[in-house]
């Protein structure tokens, strides 16, 4: 007879992804670091990485002016001449999307993802955070960005976290699915990987798992995008599903973000090296992207205060 | 029985923290009389980009510091250099100065420290106005810190000429990113160990040692570093002023091809503080 207990479930969903090297994990991810990348690759890199960036405000106090000059941001990142591709999407809580829509208009290619599903917490009835998906798809967003049930995940009914996704997944419709685990809530790496298997089970081809919401002392490290980056190239090698990877949070300069890129090419490999396959949620990710950016094209290291964040002083 | 003996790994202060060169060169120093005495970081434009940085970090918090209190930090920097002015001393004689200058030398640095300490809270009595206007109100005219300054030290003297330059700057709430002497870098390393143990917040001022040749351009050009106050020949303030130029920053120069007296009075000035401050003037009406 099966156990019922936490601790078992929890055993037999490890038994059935497998466990994590937490050693090796580190070990890895401490060397993309240390690669070289230079004058063309990087200014690659740096391009691809403005490509990838979910622009995002997630504020109590964010308001539709805010996010209209947000989405003019994502459309024009900086002056001509720079030569910057627009961003991937602007991200922004449901009551904004309608306002996003407005300001962006259609067919830019800048895409609008809305946190749904009682984000950050997911602490709200299913039958209210499935509303407020359909709510949000309704108003136009193109992609969802939802938050998984922690407690239910913690407490071993796994079921019931796989059903909601499932859930989340039909109330999306047509728009893209980002699945968020909440890293820094799940405690372990193996508990990173196997929340990663539970979404990526019941997602579609095209939707993504994301490692937070940013709203948590702990955000998107390697590590984590690590343990998440081998799962999803463990399920497309056993189902042939590619699914998308979004780390999200605490990724402020450009040289992390391309320390995960690192990560990616020599994970996953190139075909994940597209905002199809990839994003990087952040704020102020952007203006360190085109600080380098602009260093690249004129040879001289740029304040912050040309872009169009930090208005202080120094 | 003999000791081993141990010895120190000069370190440059930046952002409160003592580092090596982030490329990890290092350059052979030798004293006065051609012994080894050291291997010194030769720090490059990502060092100098990375101390700009702890500068911005620190900026905000030391500029909204009281005038009293910049004040207070100064003069206990002076302290330190007191306290530690036997070692300094004979850290220059190490370097070919003679025991008496050397003396004079460090007597002079603190007595600066003191001096610029002084103004820190009567510049502005000097600087600012209230200007007359034709209308019913008040004119003010007051000043602010300009952010990030870089420091071009002389070769020599070595101490004085670097407390010399960075004490006026960083009297008003502008920091510092500073270049010591190539020739005689050990001093400046020194006297981090004292900013270190001043109460001057971590990235106030940010030491870094190295060759000119290879930092100065990047001083010229790096746009976040508002003003440059340099002791440096014509073909080093050439390349100051054309990078500045660029990025419109203001730039100081000290001729240190001429024979400059860095021991006298005349060395000492609260324009020396006016060179690295923005004027700024309001207008508010008079009530009834």
């Amino acid at each position: 007879m099966l156990a019922k207990s936490p601790s078992a479930a929890l055993r037999r969903l490890f038994d059935a992804v497998g466990p994590v090297d937490a050693v090796g994990i580190e070990e890895r991810v401490a060397k993309y670091g240390t690669r070289s990348i230079k004058k063309h690759a990087k200014l690659w890199g740096l391009k691809t990485a403005v490509s990838m960036v979910d622009l995002t405000t997630l504020e109590g106090k964010d308001t539709p002016g805010k996010v209209a000059s947000l989405c003019r941001k994502a459309l024009q990142p900086h002056d001509a001449g720079l030569d910057v591709p627009r961003v991937a999407a602007v991200c922004v809580y449901p009551a904004m999307v309608r306002h996003a829509r407005r300001a962006l208009g259609t067919g830019t290619g800048v895409k609008i993802a809305s946190v749904a599903t009682a984000f950050p917490s997911g602490q709200a009835p299913l039958k209210t955070r499935l509303a407020e998906v359909r709510a949000a798809v309704a108003d136009g967003a193109d992609e969802i960005d939802m938050v998984i049930n922690r407690g239910a995940f913690l407490a071993g009914e796994f079921a019931t976290v796989q059903d909601e996704i499932a859930a989340v997944v039909e109330a999306c419709g047509p728009a893209a699915l980002k699945v968020i685990l909440e890293v820094s809530e799940l405690e372990t790496y193996d508990n990173i990987r196997a929340a990663s298997f539970l979404a990526m089970q019941v997602i579609r081809p095209g939707d993504f798992i994301k490692t937070s919401t940013g709203k948590t002392s702990l955000n998107a490290t390697l590590g984590n995008n690590q343990v998440m980056i081998d799962a999803i190239r463990d399920h497309y090698l056993a189902t042939g599903v590619a699914v998308g990877m979004k780390p999200a949070g605490g990724i402020r300069t450009a040289k992390q973000a391309l320390t995960f890129l690192v990560a990616v090419k020599e994970t996953l490999g190139d075909a994940w090296l597209t905002n199809m396959r990839y994003r990087f949620g952040a704020s102020s990710l952007l203006n360190d992207l085109l600080r380098q950016l602009a260093k690249e094209k004129s040879g001289a290291y740029q304040a912050p205060y040309y872009f169009s964040e930090a208005a202080e002083s120094y | 029985m003999s000791r081993l003996p141990v010895t120190k790994t000069p370190k440059p202060y930046v952002g409160g923290a003592f580092i090596r060169s982030e490329s990890g060169r290092t350059y052979p120093l030798a004293d006065a009389a051609g012994a080894f005495f050291a291997h010194v970081p030769q720090c490059t434009r990502k060092d100098l980009r990375n101390a700009v940085e702890a500068a911005a970090k620190a900026g905000p918090g030391w500029a909204k510091r009281t005038a009293y209190n910049r004040g207070q930090i100064l003069y206990r920097l002076a302290e330190m250099l007191e306290a530690r002015g036997d070692e300094m001393t004979g850290t220059l004689v190490r370097f070919g100065a003679a025991r008496a200058a050397a003396a004079r030398e460090v007597a002079a640095s603190v007595d600066r420290l003191v001096y610029y300490a002084g103004w820190a809270d009567k510049y502005e009595q000097v600087l600012g106005n209230v200007n007359p206007v034709a209308s019913p109100h008040f004119n003010f005219t007051v000043t602010e810190p300009m952010g990030i300054v870089g420091v071009i030290a002389p070769d020599a003297p070595a101490l004085l000429g670097l407390v010399s330059l960075v004490a006026p700057v960083i009297v008003s709430g502008n920091t510092v990113v500073a270049l010591a002497s190539e020739a005689t870098p050990y001093p400046a390393v020194l006297l981090g160990e004292m900013l270190a143990t001043s109460d001057l917040p971590g990235g106030v001022v940010n030491l870094l040692t190295g060759f000119r040749r290879e930092l100065v351009p990047t001083f010229a050009t790096h746009a976040h570093l508002r003003a440059l106050s340099a002791a440096v020949g014509p073909e080093d303030a050439k390349t100051l002023r054309l990078g500045a130029a660029d990025s419109i920053k203001r730039v100081r120069i000290v001729d240190a091809t001429k024979p400059a007296d860095w021991l006298s009075a005349r060395a000492e000035s609260v324009y020396a503080v006016r060179d690295f401050l923005e004027f700024k003037t309001t207008w508010h009406p008079i009530g009834a």
